[in-house]
């Protein structure tokens, strides 16, 4: 079974103040394991909401999601962590380190939570590092970095749980063209190696990475584009 | 335990980053901390002084002594003679007429010049009874104590303190010697460790002492002293000086004093005497330490306090500033307890490391103190361990509501926190 996570008419509503701001209209959808989807859409459109709540950061105000087979409705605040700890890897937009961490004890963060001895935390951050080509800075603090390098360390990082799905929002905002090429192609390599990759993004040069494209309007699936599943 | 000692030295990492803010957040512990354990110390060292001389003045005792009342005087202006004091008619009543009282120890006092060959210094005559020895233990240091032969006999024999003896004589040579002290001579039959008094206690010892059969003192000495002041004498008759009263049992020591009391008031129209119960003077020691240790506990608290309010401010502080951070342990899957152990470390870590520095400070104190001054100090296991487990508290206390708001904040909003 190739299936890794089912949506079923799911819907997020945000009440600001008295108004009720529908954020996702009834989304019903699959992602298949190895999968590298773009979700795109103007702002407002749900795609962020639909990040969230694929990440647990979140609970959607109604439906179902069901990830590796298991209902994500009703765990508690401390079994969403536990799995965003052991299936989940986030990237983030302007990366999100933490700046009086050197590059290895961030990338380390997920391997101290799950705890990880530290000889074995250190070689496995190391050897992290190496693959996003960062493995002759491991001492540096995020700030001494370029943004490519920042996000470099910040995919090692969400490689770190061996996760089975990268969430990656807008990872190549706040780089340039030439560095977003470099970074996708890392995502490109990393999903070609087999993980499964959902990334929000607004533009389609970055989108034309991926295999396929979902796109969402006022909460809901206007299309879809690319590779099923 | 390992994951704790882990979280330990991030904390303390984190916390050296901001090595300046860490600091200064924890001199509020650690003055706390510091004052407190050098107040207890020498609140303890004093107390402790005082409740162990009152001790030795005995628990069973009672002690009656005359005080010089308002003047009353007999003869002319030339001469004038104070009557006062306790009276030999005072020992007999007290002998006959008090069930629980087991010995009664009588003494006169006299001021006279002591001599041997050159040297002379004034010496404190007691005149006294052998029981003396037995109310107010000494040790000896040569010779013997006053015997009952003494008394009867009316020997002309002298017990001197063992200051008084090394200056007058030489103390291995002096066994035997002979001392003169007014007019008249008295043999040398032993030495005693002399004794600091105890502030206005009536103390036996607390000067050089030479202690000699009452019955010697009487016939020798009599009743009346004289002594030159401002060009004319003043003349004193008393009879005793001072009454030591044992008692049977502790239970019965106040009961007694206050019947003793009621019975000198009824034969002496003033108050020439004092009656003062070493016992109850320990319970007001023990009670003024008691006062002491609150009102010092609460100067602990309130400067605790100040420290901890010190800390929950940095740390909410901490909390605004590193709320990014806290969005991304959170998506990364820290559970809500690890952040509030993350903050709550931090907060504890502050606080225990101003505790144990305040607490060094406040042992060394004490010692610098007692050096120059001489007071006595005691920094005990107990203000140890109070320093300890408050500053800990302190940490616990304070870190809790920032740790707390850290660990609910929603991670999405953290994370976009700027």
């Amino acid at each position: 079974m190739n299936e890794l996570i089912r949506l079923e008419t799911v819907r997020k509503i945000y009440r600001m103040g008295s108004e009720e701001v529908g954020a996702l209209d009834g989304v019903s959808l699959t992602f298949s394991r190895g999968s590298f989807w773009a979700f795109m859409g103007p702002s407002g459109s749900g795609k962020s909401t639909l990040l969230n709540l694929l990440g647990c950061l979140d609970r959607p105000t109604s439906g179902r999601y069901i990830l590796e087979g298991r209902d994500v409705e009703g765990l508690d605040d401390d079994e969403l962590s536990e799995l965003r700890l052991r299936r989940l890897g986030f990237i983030f937009q302007s990366f999100n380190l933490i700046p009086q961490l050197s590059v290895r004890e961030n990338i380390e963060l997920p391997l101290f939570y799950l705890g990880w001895e530290e000889e074995e935390s250190a070689a496995r951050a190391s050897e992290l590092a190496e693959k996003v080509g960062l493995g002759h800075r491991l001492l540096h603090r995020p700030t001494e970095l370029s943004g490519g390098q920042q996000q470099r360390v910040a995919i090692a990082r969400a490689l770190a749980n061996d996760p089975a799905v990268i969430l990656a929002d807008e990872p190549t905002g706040n780089l340039d063209t030439a560095t977003s090429r470099q970074i996708m192609e890392l995502l490109v390599e990393l999903n070609a190696g087999g993980k499964t990759i959902l990334m929000v993004t607004h533009e389609a040069e970055i989108a034309a990475y991926t295999r396929s494209q979902l796109h969402l309007r006022d909460g809901r699936v206007q299309a879809i584009e690319g590779e099923r599943g | 335990m390992r994951g704790v000692t882990r979280a330990v030295r991030i904390g303390i990492k984190d916390l050296w980053l901001h090595g300046l803010r860490s600091f200064l957040t924890l001199l509020g512990v650690l003055f706390g901390v510091w004052s407190v354990v050098t107040m207890l110390a020498v609140g303890e060292g004093a107390s402790a002084q005082a409740l162990e001389r009152i001790r030795r003045l005995g628990s069973n005792n009672i002690m009656l002594t005359a005080t010089k009342a308002v003047e009353e005087t007999t003869g002319g202006q030339v001469q004038r003679t104070s009557v006062y004091g306790l009276t030999y008619a005072d020992e007999r009543r007290l002998r006959e007429s008090f069930p629980a009282v087991r010995r009664i120890v009588p003494a006169k006092l006299v001021r006279k010049e002591a001599r041997v060959g050159e040297r002379t210094l004034e010496v404190r005559v007691v005149g006294t009874t052998p029981e003396w020895f037995e109310l107010v233990p000494r040790r000896m240091l040569a010779g013997r104590e006053l015997a009952a032969h003494d008394l009867a006999a009316r020997s002309a024999v002298a017990v001197l303190t063992e200051s008084g003896a090394r200056k007058l004589l030489a103390v291995e040579r002096s066994i035997g010697g002979f001392v003169k002290i007014g007019t008249f001579a008295f043999e040398v039959i032993g030495i005693v460790e002399s004794d600091v008094g105890v502030g206005d206690l009536p103390t036996p010892d607390q000067e050089v002492d030479a202690y000699i059969p009452m019955t010697v003192c009487k016939d020798r000495f009599g009743d009346i002293s004289q002594r030159r002041t401002s060009g004319s004498f003043e003349r004193e008759q008393v009879e005793l000086h001072q009454i030591i009263v044992e008692v049977d049992d502790t239970s019965h020591v106040e009961p007694t004093a206050d019947a003793i009391t009621t019975m000198l008031k009824r034969f002496h129209k003033r108050a020439d005497y004092k009656v003062q119960v070493p016992l109850t003077l320990l319970r007001e020691a023990e009670a003024t330490k008691r006062t002491f240790s609150i009102v010092l506990g609460s100067i602990a608290g309130i400067s605790l306090l100040v420290g901890g309010i010190g800390i929950m401010n940095i740390m909410l502080a901490s909390v605004t500033e590193r709320t990014r951070e806290i969005g991304i342990r959170r998506a990364i899957g820290a559970k809500k307890r690890q952040i509030v152990g993350q903050f709550l470390i931090e907060s504890v870590v502050l606080s225990v490391v101003g505790g144990l520095v305040g607490l060094l400070l406040g042992i060394a104190t004490p010692a610098v103190i007692e050096h120059f001054s001489g007071m006595p100090t005691d920094v005990t296991p107990d203000s140890i361990a109070l320093a300890l487990g408050i500053s800990g508290a302190v940490g616990v206390l304070f870190g809790i509501y920032p740790a707390l708001r850290a660990a609910d904040l929603d991670p999405i909003v953290a994370l976009r926190h700027e």
